[in-house]
């Protein structure tokens, strides 16, 4: 039941062929489980178990709210819920419970999803998983082989999701299929009148339509992002996707987006210096930690910042510092800006000569094994790996990585679309069509705990082999 | 506060004011940082006429000042510039925060409507160009009272430029020529009020309430092109009285609504301007003039024994400049012709209507009493600048027959005097605007004479509930009617002094005040003097 996807349990809770109860219980059991992944901060046990009570007293009576009734959902620890703590896996946050819930928490509740508790992210979501600012929502996806989805900046309300940039954070939607994505969507999807940076739009309901025929679609193949650190498995699963579509009577060309290779400063560039921005609200003196000192105001401040932040963080808090003092606004902000337009234009020229989706790999190669990860610094592995997924960001479209394949060494690989802005729709179902050409195989976590569950002993994990 | 015009000081020349208060060289903190004692300041014109001290500075080397101000007026609406927590004064600390106030991690801003217009309204008042696309920005440092760590305003593109405010000096003998001086108005913008921070001395400790932090402010700047601190106070005060008759602010200072910051520096004529010191936070308008004109005469003492000028940078100009506000897309507004089809009236802000709505200004106000009653332009301006004063000018005037010049007369002289005295607003009088037109009338229709209305008035303030005709017949004030009975008194009187009679026929002037002295003696100083006058000289000439 834990393998199969939201429409499959949904089906199932309102046959009543498993109850709200009984699903919450096998997750939590599951979590449990897998502890040792620390992949949970903070599991929401009570509040779940509530929930899943709430859900079953609607389903017996036949009034249940939707599609999300009852289903097991996971939130980043970066998104504020009420009563619930949020931490931002920072010690700066620790202790902090939010009196409200983001509005994209909330939009999942109404509709009775079950929160099974706050997932881990890198001290405020600078590197990995979750929401998606340069790519970390798609990153991880690819990795984990699962679907992982960006909405079109504005689309979906960003009230209560603690902020990385603001430019260029949205929530992002992780799900085993592209329906269940667009399922998610069509609740989150909307004006919020608490994000002055949504569209207008009110929203409604995403079913995506089953595309038989891709004659009429236009497929762009970006020949920047062919780079020499591109591992040659993920090249030759990217070639095979193309000529699938070619196959199929799809135009397939070749677009340039030439000021790809300045993403990655423009990116940093602005990244921390809105990061500078945004931490300067960590002092210690409304919420979360505050150091012992009390000498003085600035006494104070410097050593709960110290205390609080980590050295990723305090680094680029430094670095956006540096680029928004006086003297340098010009040169590195301004500068930054101006690119980031560039980079924006690219894309809206391609799409404006008759492309309708983007085809590109998510990342260089499979997951790279821990002991390797952490040779590189921060910095480093944060520019390898947004390579492909960063200009999305800044340019404020939609994009979404879909599971292709498993690697040689049995990890999974996943590929990109990138599609027009607020065209979800649209790049959902190509996605949709490309998910089922493929036929990628769904990844039983129970089962493989079972066939290696002498290694789940181990703490560290080197690398994990996958059965097919 | 006295009337705002210059009692003919600057042109130029006042530093010659600032050397009246030579004296007080404490320093620059004893100027400064002033709560208004009272509630409405007392003159703070320097009653020395300029003449005295041209003379006592002739011969020295000429200065010219030069005065910028930035002043900051909370926006009179019921909530915040971003977020739903309401605007009130003096709540129970940390009452009124909701979580983006406090800046909770994940809130985001959320304009509100009303301060858009209020700024688009004073914007409009003060003939600025209205920006229809302006933006807002992110201005970081860190203080206790700023949550965030930094405040949103609008530096880059702000939503109203070049503008002009009026304001009149009075010169001249008696002050009686009206001149007009213009202030360029550099910009208004948006931006948050912080909160507040009291320092516990004893406790070694930091209050802090953010009651106040993320109320909405109107940021005016004014160019240097005032000289002196009366034409800065006297600029102030006018763009007070055009805010509170707008509605947008409330712009009273002794409760922090309007606070003003000063940019001075001295040079000699002709030559380059000087360094620029800042005089901040006056929130005074009593102390506003004498802070500036103190700081221009310390700069001229400074530079006269060869020393320079320093400029003290802000303790948070080293830190970060400004970022723009990300959650906030460019504000747009329209006009009649830019107006979208079909747009959502809730949603866009249309510039013409706001126009055509303007309510009356200050100016037009005056204007208008003037022409509507003849009443001088110095009275104008003295009825506008006391609260309440001109409603209870028209409520007289409405009651009364008398003449409008005599209404003025008893209500700035007068009435105005006892208030002041008392130190009262005008909405404290014992004395209602129907009681003084009673007063009147009885004035006008002769019934009693000007020195016995003065009498009924003292009386009327200290014992309420006593109408003036109660008071006239409980003290006997009426004037004598009986003409006849009047002409056998002056001739009784004249009979009697024949001395003084004859002084009269001489030509003596002071004779014939005599002799009406003594009739009014006689009538119990129930005689209109005028009246007694013409009796006796009718009968001298026979």
């Amino acid at each position: 039941m834990l393998g199969r996807t939201l429409q499959e349990v949904s089906a199932a809770l309102k046959q009543g062929q498993i109850t709200p109860v009984e699903l919450c219980q096998k997750c939590l059991s599951l979590i449990k489980k897998t502890k040792f992944l620390n992949a949970y901060i903070t599991i929401s046990e009570e509040v779940a178990l509530k929930q899943a009570e709430e859900s079953e007293k609607r389903y017996k009576k036949g009034h249940s709210l939707g599609a999300l009734d009852g289903i097991p959902v996971a939130v980043k620890d970066n998104f504020s819920t009420s009563g619930i703590e949020t931490t931002c896996a920072s010690n700066m946050l620790k202790g902090y419970v939010p009196p409200y819930n983001a509005t994209v928490v909330q939009r999942l509740l109404d509709q009775g999803a079950v929160l099974m508790g706050k997932t881990n992210l890198d001290e405020f979501a600078m590197g990995a998983l979750g929401s998606d600012t340069g790519g970390s929502t798609r990153n991880p996806a690819a990795h984990c082989g699962i679907v992982g989805f960006k909405p079109s900046y504005g689309l979906v309300s960003r009230h209560g999701l603690i902020p990385l940039v603001n430019s260029m954070d949205v929530p992002g939607i992780l799900t085993r299929c592209v329906d269940d994505a667009a399922t998610v969507l069509g609740v989150l999807a909307g004006h919020d009148p608490k994000d002055s940076t949504t569209i207008q739009d009110p929203g409604k309901p995403f079913m995506l339509s089953s595309l038989t025929d891709v004659s009429k679609l236009c497929i762009g193949i970006p020949k920047e992002y062919l780079v020499p650190e591109l591992s040659s498995e993920v090249r030759s699963f990217w070639s095979k996707a193309a000529n699938l579509f070619e196959s199929e009577g799809a135009k397939v060309i070749e677009v340039s987006l030439p000021h790809t290779s300045y993403s990655i400063v423009c990116y940093h560039v602005l990244c921390t210096s809105e990061v500078a921005s945004n931490m300067a609200r960590f002092d210690g003196l409304e919420y979360g930690h505050r150091c012992d000192i009390d000498v003085s105001t600035e006494a104070m401040y410097a050593a709960t910042r110290r205390e609080g932040f980590n050295d990723v963080v305090r680094g680029r808090i430094l670095a956006g510092n540096f680029f928004l003092l006086k003297e340098n606004y010009a040169n590195y902000f301004i500068k930054a800006q101006k690119v980031r337009r560039l980079i924006a234009n690219d894309f809206v020229n391609v799409f404006n000569s008759g492309v309708d989706v983007l085809l590109t790999p998510t990342t260089l190669s499979e997951a790279v094994p821990y002991l390797e990860f952490i040779k590189e610094d921060n910095r480093t592995r944060s520019a390898q790996d947004d390579i492909f997924t960063q200009a999305v960001n800044m340019a404020g479209l939609p994009a979404v990585s879909v599971p292709v394949a498993l690697s040689n060494q049995g990890l999974p690989v996943g590929l990109q679309f990138i599609g027009r802005a607020f065209c979800d729709q649209q790049l959902l179902t190509v996605a949709k069509w490309f998910e089922k050409q493929v036929q990628f195989p769904v990844i039983h976590l129970q089962e493989l705990m079972d066939d290696c569950s002498s290694v789940f002993e181990i703490e560290k994990l080197a690398s994990v082999s996958l059965k097919q | 506060m006295a009337a705002p015009m210059l009692r003919g000081c600057c042109l130029g020349r006042c530093w010659a004011l600032a050397c009246i208060d030579s004296s007080s060289r404490h320093g620059r903190g004893a100027a400064t940082g002033f709560t208004s004692s009272g509630k409405r300041g007392q003159s703070f014109v320097a009653q020395q006429p300029l003449l005295t001290a041209q003379k006592s500075r002739k011969g020295e080397h000429k200065w010219a000042a030069v005065v910028g101000l930035e002043i900051h007026a909370q926006i009179a609406s019921n909530s915040k510039l971003f977020s739903g927590s309401q605007v009130h004064f003096a709540a129970p600390p940390n009452s009124l925060v909701s979580f983006f106030d406090a800046s909770l991690p994940g809130t985001l801003p959320v304009l509100n409507r009303r301060c858009v217009e209020a700024a688009v309204m004073t914007g409009l008042a003060l003939n600025c160009h209205i920006n229809k696309k302006s933006l807002f920005d992110r201005k970081h440092y860190f203080y206790a009272d700023l949550p965030a760590g930094y405040q949103i305003t609008q530096q880059r593109l702000p939503i109203a430029v070049n503008g002009s405010l009026a304001y009149s000096v009075c010169v001249g003998k008696k002050w009686r020529q009206v001149i007009t001086k213009t202030v360029r108005i550099k910009q208004i913008q948006l931006e948050q009020d912080s909160g507040k921070s009291l320092h516990d001395e004893l406790r070694s400790q930091t209050l802090i309430d953010l009651n106040r932090a993320g109320v909405g402010l109107l940021e005016v700047v004014l160019e240097p092109d005032m000289s002196c601190g009366e034409e800065a106070a006297t600029a102030v005060r006018e763009l007070q009285l055009i805010l509170q008759a707008l509605g947008t602010s409330q712009a009273n200072m002794a409760e922090g609504q309007l606070r003003v910051d000063a940019n001075i520096s001295v040079h000699h004529p002709g030559e380059p301007l000087g360094v620029r010191t800042e005089v901040k936070n006056l929130n005074s308008a009593r102390f506003l003039a004498r802070a500036i004109d103190y700081e221009i005469q310390r700069q001229i003492n400074e530079l006269e024994n060869g020393c320079e000028i320093l400029n003290e940078t802000r303790s948070f100009d080293y830190k970060l400049g400004f970022m723009p506000e990300p959650n906030l897309p460019p504000l747009l507004l329209y006009d009649t012709a830019s107006l979208p089809a079909g747009a959502d009236p809730q949603q866009v802000i249309n510039i013409d209507r706001i126009q055509e709505q303007l309510p009356e200004l200050p100016s037009e106000t005056r204007e208008k009493l003037i022409q509507q009653y003849g009443i001088l332009p110095e009275h104008s301006f003295a009825l506008l600048n006391e609260v309440g004063l001109l409603e209870f000018f028209q409520n007289v005037i409405k009651e009364t027959r008398a003449e409008p010049k005599k209404v003025t007369s008893w209500v700035l002289n007068i009435f105005l005097g006892f208030l002041k005295q008392r130190n009262l607003a005008v909405n404290e009088s014992p004395v209602t605007p129907s009681v003084l037109a009673e007063l009147l009338n009885l004035l006008d229709r002769k019934v009693i004479s000007s020195a016995a209305a003065k009498q009924v008035f003292e009386e009327l303030w200290r014992s309420k509930g006593k109408t003036p005709s109660q008071i006239v017949s409980e003290r006997k004030l009426e004037l004598m009617q009986d003409e006849e009975a009047l002409e056998r008194v002056c001739h009784a009187v004249m009979e009697g002094h024949p001395q003084v009679v004859m002084d009269t026929k001489r030509g003596n002037p002071r004779a014939i005040n005599k002799l009406i002295g003594l009739v009014r003696k006689v009538t119990h100083n129930r005689a209109d003097p005028t009246v007694i006058k013409e009796i006796l000289e009718k009968q001298l000439s026979s």
